[in-house]
């Protein structure tokens, strides 16, 4: 009988996780009724799934629909839970896992843009620096006096990482980024 | 008033008076609630009807867990209302109570005025915040002339799909405000749209696969009573039809009698051993309305390895979460057992003889006696004193509840229920002092019943209050109280994982249940000796007042046969293997191993 009592020390049988997390982006279509970004933000902490990047506005002004866009990592098995757990939430009228959907299409991945406000501040080499690399960047001045540039840059997140990271030895004072906004290519829609 | 507006319902009244006229609209014989500051103004209504009758409780969880017993023993919503801040925060615990068992409950809380919300206003709190976890939807009133919409459709979302709890908080300036009624509506809102109608091709893979089984096993849950007693019926059709054994959840208990000769018992960490060992060997696995919850699998890898499984559940999220299925069929258990009988009577013939060999293995499972006990003259054993109240009450129209704790599993293993709807005990929040009130809530909707809490000690002191409740209304309930001295479930797990050090599980002053009773205004029975135990419990019967039933049982009885943790099915611990001290002596061997 030995063998039946080898405590464990837990009263949950827990499980090691073996599969490898992934990155997907849903897009979740929502009645637009106060508390509703509460529900989907309050169901990822309470179940312990990850936010990578949210963004979220009104998209369907007659029927108050919004849409909100979420990049998330999981597993397989946890992404599959999400997209469910979402579905049950009773203002939310679909959850297309876009990832998943490009997937479907023969795609490697959704399209995915993201907009970033990129505050730098600096004079002398670094100014004109920063000012040449936005332009290979196709960032936009957006604001600017002697002593500092707002850039305005769109673009893939890998992108927008690539430029603040840049742009950091230049004089980097404030970043403001959007989130990510993704949809599926081709004619479909969601 | 036009006769136009007569017609259609709609008329003007105040926010109070609609909450009223939704009630009844909604078809509500019963609230339990509490009032207070933030919802006079509904209670000044309720004053001035007798459509709705209002059930004053002592506590906001009483309410709540009253309202659940309600709603698990009628298939209808329960109905609680409470006041602002305390009152809303003390009906949190049923609420998720509620939501973790799928019982429809309707909770309406008052709120300060919306000019003060968010000013930390007397009684104020952040309603539907702090409830929005814990309910399948919630909401705030700020305009009149939705309230009545919003009453309507919380009925709606309570008690279809997967049934849950919700809250409507409604301010106290929007219950005196002026609206025009709008009476219910039959077009529900387009997001929420549960799937009831199972995939017909996926139903008919099911069938094709359990035509098959060699082996195979009905793994039942609390989905087939919510779906209401058609399901259960079907569930028994089914069963019959196939040949196949079944077993249960602890939510599912009496949707297949205990008497059928199909059941081999309730499944899991305290289920019978046979029932576990044919979840573990089975080749086909039938899954209805039960979510694979950790208390019923043990350990996940190795849990039943062999089988196809088949699962029949309303809620996606259920399936897939915990066990991987090979067949999921989504829809309301009672419209997919439909078709799969239909199906089943169509296409399948049962070859019942091919089942012998699986029937003659359970047989000798079953020889292992898994649920027996040593009996003594002269000390109650708890399960002794669960198999003399059944006995008693054959022929009884008995409804159970249950508090959380060594006493429930022993209720669940020991007591047979033959029908739905007959059994109401908090399985997945596991909330202790549940069964007193939700017995209240139960005697309340069946006046004629005989409804027993069977209690534990300690877990009957957390909502003792509402016996109060009980003497006010007349509710003849009985609570039966397998008194040990120990919070007896955390003693047994001290015991096996904790190296025997009884930390704070000991109760050293307990009260004196008969006076207590006495002083409620119930009648108290106290009963030691195992030959007065059939007396007694025929005195708890015929007493038409609530009942404190204070019975002395063996002091360091473990609940067996028992999952340990981190184990599988075929590990089972069964009580010939497991006596106090050799449980005790084991783990003091393994103690200093422990994390």
């Amino acid at each position: 009988m030995s063998a039946h009592l080898q405590p464990t020390g837990s009263a949950y049988f827990i499980a090691k996780e073996t599969a490898l997390p992934e990155i997907h982006t849903l897009s979740v279509l929502v009645d637009n009724e106060p508390g509703v970004l509460a529900r989907v933000i309050g169901l990822f902490s309470g179940r312990g799934y990850n936010i990578e990047s949210l963004t979220v506005s009104e998209t369907e002004h007659e029927k108050h629909l919004s849409r909100i866009t979420i990049v998330t990592r999981g597993t397989p098995h946890v992404l599959e839970q999400i997209k469910h757990q979402l579905e049950r939430i009773v203002p939310v009228h679909r959850v297309v896992d876009l990832s998943v959907r490009a997937g479907e299409l023969g795609q490697d991945r959704p399209l995915e843009r993201e907009l970033a406000l990129v505050k730098v501040t600096g004079t002398g080499d670094a100014r004109v620096e920063a000012l040449r690399l936005a332009e290979a960047f196709r960032a936009n001045v957006i604001d600017a006096n002697t002593e500092h540039f707002i850039f305005e840059i769109t673009g893939k997140v890998s992108k927008i990482e690539q430029f603040i990271s840049i742009m950091k030895p230049l004089g980097l004072a404030e970043v403001c980024r959007t989130g990510v906004a993704a949809m599926n290519r081709g004619p479909q829609g969601m | 008033m036009t006769n136009r507006q007569e017609e259609t319902g709609r008329r003007e009244m105040t926010g109070a008076e609609m909450v009223v006229q939704a009630l009844k609209d909604n078809g509500v014989k019963h609230l339990f609630g509490y009032p207070g500051g933030a919802v006079l103004p509904i209670y000044d209504e309720l004053f001035q009807q007798d459509d709705v009758e209002h059930i004053l409780v002592r506590h906001e969880q009483g309410a709540g867990h009253a309202a659940e017993g309600y709603a698990r023993s009628t298939g209808k919503a329960g109905v609680m209302l409470v006041t602002s801040g305390p009152g809303a925060t003390n009906a949190v615990t049923p609420l998720q109570d509620a939501l973790m068992d799928s019982i429809p409950l309707v909770c309406i809380t008052g709120q300060v005025p919306t000019p003060l919300i968010g000013s930390d206003a007397f009684q104020e709190c952040d309603t539907v915040g702090i409830t929005r976890p814990c309910t399948k939807h919630n909401w705030l009133v700020k305009d009149v002339n939705e309230l009545a919409a919003i009453i309507h459709e919380a009925f709606h979302v309570a008690t279809t799909g997967r049934p849950g709890p919700v809250v409507v908080d409604i301010p106290k300036d929007v219950q005196f405000a002026k609206g025009i009624y709008t009476p219910p509506q039959t077009a529900p809102r387009t997001s929420y749209q549960p799937k009831v109608q199972g995939d017909l091709d996926k139903i008919k893979a099911a069938v094709a696969l359990m035509a098959e089984a060699k082996r195979p096993i009905i793994y039942s849950g609390g989905g087939v009573i919510n779906s209401g007693a058609e399901a259960s019926h079907l569930l028994r059709e089914l069963v019959d039809l196939t040949g196949f054994p079944i077993t249960s959840t602890l939510m599912g208990l009496g949707a297949y009698p205990a008497g059928g000769k199909n059941w081999v018992g309730m499944l899991g960490m305290h289920g019978t051993y046979e029932a576990n060992m044919a979840m573990h060997d089975c080749d086909v696995m039938v899954c209805i309305g039960a979510r694979f919850d950790d208390r019923i699998t043990g350990r996940l890898n190795a849990f039943s390895p062999n089988s196809k499984k088949i699962h029949i559940d309303i809620d996606p999220s259920s399936i897939n979460k915990n066990v991987r299925v090979d067949v999921p069929i989504l829809g309301d258990v009672g419209h997919v057992l439909e078709d799969m009988v239909r199906l089943w009577r169509a296409t399948a013939k049962a070859d019942k003889k091919a089942l012998y060999p699986w029937w003659e293995q359970i047989a000798k499972w079953r020889a292992r006696d898994s649920l027996a006990y040593k009996n003594n003259a002269d000390v109650i054993m708890p399960q002794f004193a669960i198999q003399r109240l059944y006995e008693a009450s054959k022929g009884h129209d008995t409804y159970i509840t249950t508090e959380v704790g060594q006493h429930q599993m022993w209720a669940a293993q020991h007591f047979g229920f033959e029908k739905p709807n007959r059994w109401m005990t908090s399985g997945g929040l596991g909330t202790m002092g549940y069964g007193l009130p939700a017995a209240l809530g139960v005697q309340i909707a069946h006046p004629d019943a005989l409804v027993i809490d069977i209690a534990g000690d300690a877990s009957v002191q957390m909502t003792m209050q509402e016996m109060s409740t009980a003497v006010q209304y007349g509710a003849p309930i009985k609570i039966f109280i397998l008194n040990n001295q120990y919070m007896g479930m955390v003693r047994q797990w001290q015991q096996l994982l904790h190296g025997n050090r009884l930390s704070h599980s000991y109760t050293e002053a307990m009260p004196d249940f008969v006076k207590l009773a006495e002083a409620y205004g119930g009648h108290g029975i106290r009963c030691e000796k195992p030959g007065d135990l059939d007396d007694a419990i025929a005195e708890m019967i015929s007493v038409k007042k609530p009942v404190l039933f204070d019975c002395r049982v063996a002091n360091l009885a473990n609940c067996f046969p028992m999952i340990p943790s981190g184990k599988a099915h075929n590990e089972m611990l069964l009580p010939d293997e497991a006596t106090d001290e050799a449980v005790a002596n084991a783990i003091d061997a393994k103690g200093r191993e422990l994390v």
